[in-house]
């Protein structure tokens, strides 16, 4: 780990101010993250600019029936948030599925965007990694790439995108307002993440020195459910093989709206708009979601290593429609 | 204290304001740590993480090194009265906190915390040396249920904070409940039958 | 439970009488770990804590190559950091006067024979400071082309010598081809097994102290403070490397944070501490592996590829078994695992045959982990058995009993104790064997569920070397106060503490308060390793002697400062008897259609392992082995990239292991039977047999509910998918 410098942010202004100056400055929320990879040398800023005791750390309910979720606000505080369990169901199974009892009440909700691939090559200075370091290669192209992307991948980067609370948030159709030098901006979360394409480097559309403050979270459609999915190698305290997160609305037997993603498949949260459309007005049938998930994988590129995620995505995404349309229906 | 050749005290909140350099030795900063129920103050490395402050600096050695990379638990301590991996914990940014290890669960007689007995009566361990996070976890665990806190088995089993947990608020812990929950704590031994074992005593009177 | 005679019988035949049998007060009751108070607290002191006024500290640099040479290292910049003390490099490191084995020939030369191999060390004041001066560090290789693959069409698999620790690499009993050429049923199968790792929780850590005293001529002395299963090995292995006397080096180790084998001898980070010190001015000198350090730098199991040709008739009676087995080892040390062993002496196949055949590659080298040998070998084995059962359409458990052979049909010996015809019955009838179906006909919603039976063993091993000294202490007022035991045993969350005082206080006849331990110093009388299972059965036979020795020699009421040391007796009666310890192993899984995750709501061990000295932690110790065995069978692969080099999972994130919520409902029992003729206390050990078999178990049940046969290890749920 390189020497750097700490101090902790006063306001959100200045702290973009400061780390704007600076090319090597960061952000410090939880650490759960950063502080890791400074210790393997795959991230060496000289500032940290501590945001965790910045007023950014309240769930608001909004009159719509939304919600507004400061950066700061610890991931177990927002799992058990009652609001975000009574109306957004999806995204407070996400965030329990995710790490361990430790690392949510450390881990902050813009830190969780903002993690970055859990690649064994990314994580490992000493091996090609384009997204660590662009134009040495990528190690998992030809490597171990049994957890890696089979969506949305390029030659350049197979990583895959490894938050939880992400997929839920993509489904949830969540917006993300991000300060910067001139001003607020609010993007998308289907906006925020990139596909490595040829410049892996580049995880979101933040510009350095953009802070991340809140995200926000329009109310769900009437009637819908929501809920998520994650399949691992063992039964906690591990980063998904694949995941589903969905929002449906059934009426009358027939699906009147549903907003599906994946993780683990992709370099972001994988919104699976096909499958979305596959669905719209067909009966909510576990033939009808397979089917839907196949509108989908249809476009997936597996390698030998990973195909299996795509048999797993399908009943994954299958078996959680399934529960959905069931807990509408009762 | 190693000499340095650079020392730099910063005034906090001030710091951005200056042109910082290059530090080789590195970037010193002055904090108080309340550890254990007693207050500790010394200089840190701002790269120094609360698990080498501990262990290395101030001879806390009940938190445990098993992974450093937030991973195992084995690091566990009560940061404000939450249960935080000091590993990924800079000790820069807690100045003022209160810690709690293993060693300050039990009092300062010498009586231990139950949960402490009941790992020795149920045998909840062997090498010994994930036991102090263990501990640890298990306490902020309980606090964490009794506050309604939910988990991945809460979730899973029902349907928002209104339909579930006892009349209180409270999460009652069935054996799968504190398995889930449990889970951030690797033990290598394997004696996670006996971990749930012990706390399930604890958390049942 | 009784003792019946299930194969055994033939023992009262034999002339030679056993060493005196201990008679037990404290030992079979259940008192709490001795050494608890200080774990629950963290107080307990590992390799790191104890305190050492004014250290530095050690973090290696390590080869970034598969195979090649150093041929440049910059350490400028990293020298010319404030608080750096030394850089440490193949071209200035102190020189070893004996670099046999090539393992700890740390520094002494250029070559590059592994990826993670040492290059080099920073020593600095700070932890921080050493490990940013480590990544300063420039080096330029002259890279050769590596191999590290291990295969079965290899043209240039060897036949070690002896596999470990001295069997015959092949055996030949019978005509073994011959045999299952003619056999009506045959299973003709190959399993693998991958690459795993040991991982204990506490990372591998020595602090070394160099002193060299003042007086001119005097001799250096040496102290490390090592997590180890071995203090005195320690000490043996290093004293010479340094031109040290062994009384000149001492090895303090109360507490080991688990080790599983890997601390069992010590590794080239022992010996770069050392290095380190010796540059450090009689300062302390730290250094603690990382968690991805250990995946280069302290052994690993190593993968096998394991076929299996398994001949019967009709009724399941085996006429032919042959264990072929193929692993690797490292080109720079042997390693030779011993995994077909079990097949020679588990099943009354007249005609029988083993083999062992090693690649020699550039990896790291492997070592001890659980129950070398047995833990693979017996997966491969107790599956086939598995397979033969459906072959004969015989019951598994049924096809084990009609197997079983009188005497050791390897030696021909009688059996010290066998009674794993009892561990199945009893087994089968606690588990409820009983309600089990055909394979893929259990079905409760999206889960399959099936059970599945393997058979355990181990050797009951003793190893002499151990000298255990009893003394009369005096209290505060000269009065009597208790014995100190002295012995150089480990407790690596074995128990030890607790145990070896148990049996001091019966050979003693004292009360169990009386005795006050000490153990993990070399400053005691040297013990043997804790490993093979072989502890209690060594150190306790050592402390028996010498607790008869000393009331021989002190009688009931000796005065304070009585002492009296005893080695290790020999039992030649011992040489007349196959001693080995079985059991049987069950385990329900449920195996999830649409995903293929495999979940273990319950495995029931049962084993025959002499008498237990505390069930309270003899239980923990079969469980444990029992969890690292379903860990084995579904989680643990170190993935070796054969371009790199390296393993790329090489941290417990991606490195596997069970979490809390992965261990449902595991319990062990045995069947409570001292064996006599292995040691005084009847005890056979029971460190490693908890993982022996444990993984067939799981993985049969596997079969028994999908109808899915994996023969590679880990069953991982891409493994179960069908699209």
């Amino acid at each position: 780990m390189i020497p750097f410098d700490y101090a902790p942010a006063s306001d959100p202004d200045s702290a973009v101010a400061a780390v704007t100056a600076r090319p090597g400055a960061a952000y410090l929320g939880g650490g759960t993250n950063l502080v890791d990879h400074m210790k393997l040398g795959v991230a060496t800023p000289d500032l940290l600019v501590d945001v965790t005791r910045l007023p950014l750390d309240r769930i608001e309910e909004l009159p719509d029936g939304g919600l507004r979720i400061g950066a700061t606000v610890r991931n177990s505080d927002l799992a058990a948030h009652p609001a975000v369990r009574r109306r957004h169901a999806v995204l407070s199974q996400a965030l329990l599925a995710g790490a361990s009892g430790q690392l949510r009440n450390s881990a902050t909700t813009a830190g969780n965007l903002l993690q970055r691939t859990r690649c064994g090559y990314f994580q490992d200075v000493t091996t090609p990694c384009n997204k660590r370091e662009p134009g040495t290669g990528c190690a998992a192209v030809g490597g171990w790439n049994r957890h890696h992307a089979v969506l949305g991948a390029s030659e350049h980067c197979l990583a895959v995108h490894p938050s939880d609370m992400a997929v839920a948030m993509s489904v949830l159709d969540a917006v993300v307002t991000v300060l910067g030098e001139d001003g607020e901006r609010r993007v998308p979360l289907g906006e925020f993440h990139r596909l490595p394409g040829d410049s892996p480097e580049q995880d979101t559309v933040l510009a350095h020195g953009e802070l991340v403050t809140s995200v926000e979270l329009p109310p769900l459609p009437a009637g819908a459910r929501s809920g998520y999915l994650k399949v691992r190698d063992r039964a906690s305290f591990a980063f998904a093989l694949v995941s589903a997160g969905a929002v449906l609305a059934v009426e009358d037997g027939r699906v009147r709206e549903s907003r599906i993603a994946f993780g683990g498949l992709a370099h972001k949260p994988w919104r699976a708009t096909y499958a979305e459309e596959a669905l719209r007005g067909a009966a909510a049938t576990d033939e009808a979601f397979r089917e839907a998930a196949d509108a989908e994988l249809r476009h997936a590129q597996p390698l030998p290593g990973n195909a299996f995620k795509i048999p797993m995505t399908r009943n994954t995404l299958a078996a959680l429609l399934r529960e959905l349309a069931t807990e509408v229906r009762s | 204290m190693p000499h340095r050749r650079c020392h730099q005290r910063a005034a906090y909140a001030q710091v951005w304001h200056r042109a910082v350099g290059w530090y080789w030795g590195g970037v010193d900063f002055q904090l108080t740590l309340r550890v254990d129920g007693e207050a500790r103050s010394l200089t840190v490395d701002t790269r120094t993480t609360l698990l080498d402050t501990l262990r290395d600096r101030l001879s806390v050695t009940s938190p445990k090194k098993g992974c450093d990379h937030g991973q195992c638990g084995a690091c566990t301590v009560l940061l404000d009265g939450r249960r935080v991996l000091s590993c990924l914990t800079l000790a820069v940014a807690h100045d003022g906190a209160e810690v709690t290890t293993a060693g300050g669960l039990a009092s300062a007689d010498g009586e231990l915390h139950p949960l402490q007995r009941a790992f020795l009566d149920h045998d909840g361990f062997q090498c010994g040396y994930c036991t102090p996070g263990q501990i640890c976890s298990a306490a902020g665990m309980l606090a964490e249920a009794a506050a309604g806190h939910p988990s991945a088995v809460t979730a899973a089993a029902d349907d928002g904070p209104d339909s579930q947990g006892g009349p209180d608020g409270t999460v009652a812990l069935s054996d799968d409940e504190i398995r889930e929950r449990m889970s951030g704590n690797l033990c290598r031994c394997g004696a996670y039958v006996n971990i749930v074992a012990a706390i399930r005593e604890v958390s049942a009177k | 439970m009784s003792r019946t005679d299930d194969g055994g019988s033939a023992h009262a035949t034999q002339p030679s009488e056993p060493l005196k049998p201990l008679d037990i007060r404290s030992v079979g009751t259940s008192p709490q770990r001795l050494d608890g108070p200080g774990k629950v607290t963290g107080t307990a002191r590992y390799a790191w804590e104890h305190p050492l006024a004014a250290p530095l500290y050690v973090h290696p640099l390590q080869a970034a190559v598969a195979r090649g040479r150093v041929v440049v290292m910059d350490t400028g910049q990293a020298e010319a950091l404030d608080g750096v003390l030394a850089v440490l490099t193949p071209y200035n490191a102190p020189r070893l006067a004996d670099t046999g084995d090539a393992e700890l020939a740390v520094l002494q030369s250029e070559e590059v024979a592994f990826r993670g191999q040492f290059i080099g060390a920073v020593v600095a004041e700070t932890a921080e400071v050493a490990r940013h001066a480590a990544q300063l560090v420039a080096v330029e290789y002259e890279q050769l082309p590596h191999d590290t693959e291990l295969s079965t069409g290899r043209s240039d698999l060897y036949r070690p010598e002896v596999v470990n620790p001295t069997y015959p690499t092949d055996t030949e009993d019978g005509d073994a081809e011959a045999a299952f050429a003619a056999a009506p049923v045959t299973v003709d199968v190959t399993y693998s097994t991958p690459m795993e790792h040991n991982n204990p929780m506490e990372p591998h850590t020595c602090v070394a102290v160099w002193e060299v005293p003042e007086a001119p001529g005097s001799q250096p002395r040496l102290t490390l403070y090592d997590s180890t299963q071995g203090a005195h090995q320690v000490r043996k292995t290093l004293a010479p490397l340094f031109e040290l006397p062994p009384e000149s080096v001492r090895v303090v180790s109360p507490h080991v944070g688990g080790g599983f084998g890997s601390k069992g001898m010590p590794h080239a980070h022992d010996v770069l501490a050392v290095m380190a010190a010796k540059v450090s001015g009689g300062r302390p000198a730290k250094l603690a592996l990382t968690r991805q350090q250990m995946f280069s730098l302290a052994g690993h199991r190593t993968p096998t590829v394991q076929r299996l040709r398994l001949g019967a008739d009709s009724s399941g009676r085996l006429t032919a078994l042959c264990h072929d087995v193929i692993e690797q080892t490292s080109r720079i040390k042997e390693f030779a695992e011993q995994t077909g062993v079990a097949s020679r002496m588990m099943y009354a196949a007249e005609n029988r045959s083993t083999s062992h055949r090693l690649a020699a590659l550039d990896i790291p080298v492997p070592s001890w982990m659980r129950a070398p040998g047995e833990a693979p070998g017996m997966f491969a084995a107790e599956a086939a058995m598995d397979e033969l059962a459906l072959a004969c359409g015989i019951d598994p458990v049924e096809l084990r009993v009609r197997n079983e052979p009188g005497t050791d049909p390897e030696s021909g010996r009688p059996w010290s104790g066998r009674h794993l015809v009892q561990c199945l019955r009893t087994g089968a009838e606690r588990f409820g064997w009983d309600r089990r179906t055909g394979p893929g006909t259990r079905r409760e919603g999206d889960w399959l569920i099936g059970m599945g039976v393997a058979s355990s063993t181990y050797p009951a091993y003793a190893f002499p070397g151990s000298v255990a000294e009893i003394e009369r202490r005096a209290d505060g007022g000269g009065g009597p106060g208790g014995y100190a035991v002295r012995i150089g045993a480990a407790d690596l969350g074995t128990g030890t503490w607790t145990a070896l005082t148990q049996i001091a206080a019966d050979a003693l006849d004292c009360p169990l308060g009386e005795v006050h331990l000490e153990i993990g110093d070399t400053d005691l009388p040297s013990g043997t390793v804790a490993g093979g299972s072989s502890g209690i059965n060594s150190w306790g036979s050592t402390v028996v002697a010498a607790a008869r020795a000393f009331r021989e020699e002190h009688g009931a009421a000796p005065a304070p400062g009585a002492r009296t040391r005893a080695s290790m007796p020999s039992d030649p009666a011992l040489r007349n008897y196959a001693a080995h310890s079985f059991g049987a192993q069950f385990a329900e899984v449920r195996v999830h259609t649409g995903t293929g995750e495999v979940r273990v709501p319950r495995m029931l061990g049962v084993f025959s392992t002499g008498r237990i000295i505390n069930p309270r932690t003899a239980r923990s110790q079969f469980i444990g082995g029992m969890v690292m065995g379903m860990s084995m069978a579904l989680f643990e692969e170190s993935v070796f990239d054969h371009g790199t080099g390296h393993v790329v999972n090489h941290d417990f994130a991606q490195y596997h292991v069970p979490t809390c919520a992965d261990v449902l409902d595991i319990d062990a029992v045995w069947l409570d039977e001292p064996d006599l003729h292995a040691n005084p206390m009847g005890a056979k050990g029971i460190g490693e047999i908890g993982i022996v078999g444990s993984p067939a178990a799981v993985v049969n049940a596997v079969h028994n509910a999908t109808g899915i046969r994996v023969r590679d290890l880990p069953v991982t749920p891409d493994k179960l998918l069908r699209s």
